[in-house]
């Protein structure tokens, strides 16, 4: 229990690569077929008693996993503490909506408009708030986040407090049918996506951005003395983060066939936020059992209704208090630089 | 634009008022970010706390009925005086509460800055959800004790007696507040705790007692904050505390968060802001406008209005 990332990255370095091949390809089957794990007895323990398993899969399992791993770009890898992280999911989301229900256009060509539209307003939002530092970026952030509700709750073309209905469903794609009675099939888009992100995460960490946001996150002012240029790959990592949360918000809309701005709370950032710190800050696979952990676990005490965000807090606080670098911390390489100062810390 | 020439005063008046329930607030954010660097997310819970604290009183410790009638003379002062010093307790005793689970143990481990901020978004739930599940997330009246006359038009102000009251007394706990920050030996603890924890700690200053005291007198105001609140608008519920906690916490950064100072500033000027905003683009733009000033107002002043670096009122 020492270090299960540590160890986990052992193994991998002592295995081949056909066996690594096999081992991928292994993970994304196991993956690709949760969907069907609650029909078998000695799995039906995963099954979640009110709302279907499988609906909860795709929301808020697979959303969170997909969002947790856009905000981790900002937060993990830059060090950039991001309190309005909803706001992107939000623009994907009414792209979808608005878009789907006044024009012809359907969910696989909206797709790059909201992804598109996200990304631009992470770099309005981005070009002159990331000059901030710290909390302050904290709470410019969480006010953006809650412009973009307020605004569409105000904004009566758009439906105002009442959403838009009637989002229509994507056309089938590879013969798979896309409607309320196939969730599965959103289940395996938001696992592509899921997929394309760890892959774009991984091989921008190991690159020159990757190491620019390393940099940026143990020393902002040493990066920038050292030439890097640092508000050019901070608003990098920022738009990348909101790409993502576009795209989140492009199939949760089209999903849900409905939308309203309480769907869009500064809960959801808290709650994304919760994820990434959770799991493991900075390490892809601590941010992806963080998801699925905090996603689930509501879902399944749905039984103890009225206690279950009680519950919630009280595993927050635990976990915090006894594992505080998160389940699976990121590598000790990169702890041991990791000091008090993180993320803009005290430093009188 | 018409109604804000037209109601100038009275508006300055009303938006006063909320702003001195913002500066009180926005102390209990600024006094622990002064020592810690941290944002006190559970401080919105510790305002909610309070203003229950006070419905309990009333209500229950004292046996006033929901609508019953309104007190006079001696009984009125006993009530009210007990409602504020028994909620400015009850916040202070659980901001310590949760300054005990949620930060003690992070912080003797020295971790990550996001693991506290975690631990304080849960307590905040565990906060939150506990009073939720107690009123079975029903809105709770409070009931009337003050008679809310109307003492005297001035400039075409109509002064209520509450609001009259939370002008003139949270002024007076700001500035005992401050100088009890400024004068001292506690008050020099927690500045030298603030300036530099480790060579507070070399100088012989018990880190541990320090900051839990910050987060006492933090809570303290809050809870006076909550019973002004009350007194004002006699109603609360499991999730007052978010909004009102977002606009303090924005009031203490828009003055410089961690600077006492500042917090007063901030939220005075974010009440005015809010209300002269409401009464020119409708109450439900409010917060955006809100926002805007505050992220405007960041670019050019970064540390806020009064900056994070003055030693002298900064906690």
């Amino acid at each position: 229990m020492s270090n299960l990332r540590d160890q986990g990255a052992e193994f991998w370095a002592k295995w081949d690569r056909p066996r690594r091949v096999t081992f991928v390809i292994a993970s994304i089957a196991v993956a690709a077929s949760l969907p069907f794990a609650g029909n078998f007895s000695i799995t039906n323990i995963l099954n979640t008693p009110i709302s279907s398993y499988q609906d909860v899969l795709v929301y808020p399992v697979g959303m969170f996993v997909l969002m947790a791993l856009g905000l981790n770009i900002v937060v993990g890898k830059s060090g950039m503490l991001d309190l309005g992280y909803v706001a992107f999911f939000a623009i994907g989301a009414y792209s979808m909506a608005i878009l789907g229900t006044h024009t012809h256009l359907n969910m696989w060509e909206i797709f790059p408009i909201g992804i598109a539209l996200a990304m631009f307003a992470g770099v309005l939002l981005g070009i002159p708030t990331l000059r901030l530092r710290g909390d302050y970026l904290a709470i410019v952030t969480m006010g953006f986040g809650e412009i973009v509700r307020i605004t569409a709750l105000n904004t009566q073309k758009i439906g105002g407090p009442n959403g838009i209905a009637n989002i229509p469903s994507p056309p089938s794609l590879f013969g798979l049918k896309f409607n309320i009675s196939h969730p599965n099939s959103f289940f395996w888009v938001v696992l592509v996506l899921i997929l394309l992100t760890i892959w774009m995460i991984r091989r921008l960490s190991i690159r020159r951005p990757g190491r620019a946001w390393e940099a940026i996150r143990q020393d902002e002012d040493a990066a920038e003395l050292m030439g890097v240029p640092t508000l050019k790959y901070k608003i990098w990592s920022f738009v990348l983060g909101a790409g993502v949360g576009g795209a989140a918000g492009v199939v949760y809309a089209s999903k849900a066939i409905f939308i309203s701005p309480d769907a869009f709370t500064f809960n959801i950032s808290v709650l994304i936020l919760s994820c990434v710190v959770f799991g493991g800050i900075g390490n892809i696979w601590g941010v992806v059992l963080g998801g699925v952990f905090l996603a689930y676990l509501p879902e399944r005490i749905r039984f103890i209704s009225n206690a279950r965000q009680l519950v919630f807090g009280i595993v927050l606080v635990l976990v915090m208090n006894f594992r505080p670098d998160g389940i699976l911390p990121r590598k000790k390489r990169e702890k041991a630089l990791l000091t008090k100062d993180d993320l803009g810390g005290k430093n009188d | 634009m018409h109604t804000l020439i037209s109601q100038f005063w009275q508006l300055t008046f009303s938006g006063a008022v909320q702003g001195f329930i913002y500066v009180l607030i926005s102390l209990g954010y600024t006094m622990v970010y002064g020592v810690l660097r941290m944002i006190n997310f559970a401080n919105s819970e510790i305002f909610m706390v309070g203003t229950f604290a006070t419905v309990v009183i009333t209500r229950d410790l004292l046996g006033h009925p929901a609508n019953g009638p309104d007190l006079h003379g001696a009984t009125l002062i006993f009530t009210m005086l007990l409602c504020l010093l028994g909620s400015m307790l009850v916040s202070g005793l659980v901001a310590m509460l949760v300054e005990l689970l949620a930060y003690r143990r992070l912080r003797s481990l020295g971790t990550n800055r996001l693991a506290p901020l975690i631990s304080a978004i849960g307590m905040s739930i565990i906060l939150s959800e506990s009073v939720s599940l107690l009123t079975e997330g029903r809105a709770v009246p409070d009931p009337e004790v003050l008679h809310k006359s109307s003492l005297a038009t001035i400039l075409g102000a109509n002064i209520r007696i509450d609001q009259l009251l939370v002008v003139i007394v949270a002024p007076i706990m700001f500035f005992s507040l401050q100088r009890f920050v400024n004068h001292t030996r506690l008050g020099k603890g927690i500045r030298a705790v603030s300036m530099n924890e480790e060579t507070a700690k070399l100088m012989g200053i018990n880190i541990n007692r320090v900051i839990s005291i910050t987060f006492l007198i933090g809570g303290l105001m809050t809870g006076a904050s909550a019973f002004f609140f009350e007194t004002v608008y006699e109603a609360t519920k499991f999730n007052i505390g978010f909004n009102i906690g977002i606009a303090a916490f924005t009031a203490a950064v828009l003055g410089g968060i961690g600077n006492i100072r500042g917090a007063f500033v901030g939220g005075l000027a974010l009440g005015l802001l809010e209300t002269y905003a409401s009464a020119v683009l409708g109450s439900q733009w409010k917060a955006i406008t809100v926002f805007i000033v505050l992220i405007v107002v960041l670019l050019f002043r970064p540390n806020g209005l009064f900056g994070e670096a003055v030693q002298q009122t900064r906690v």
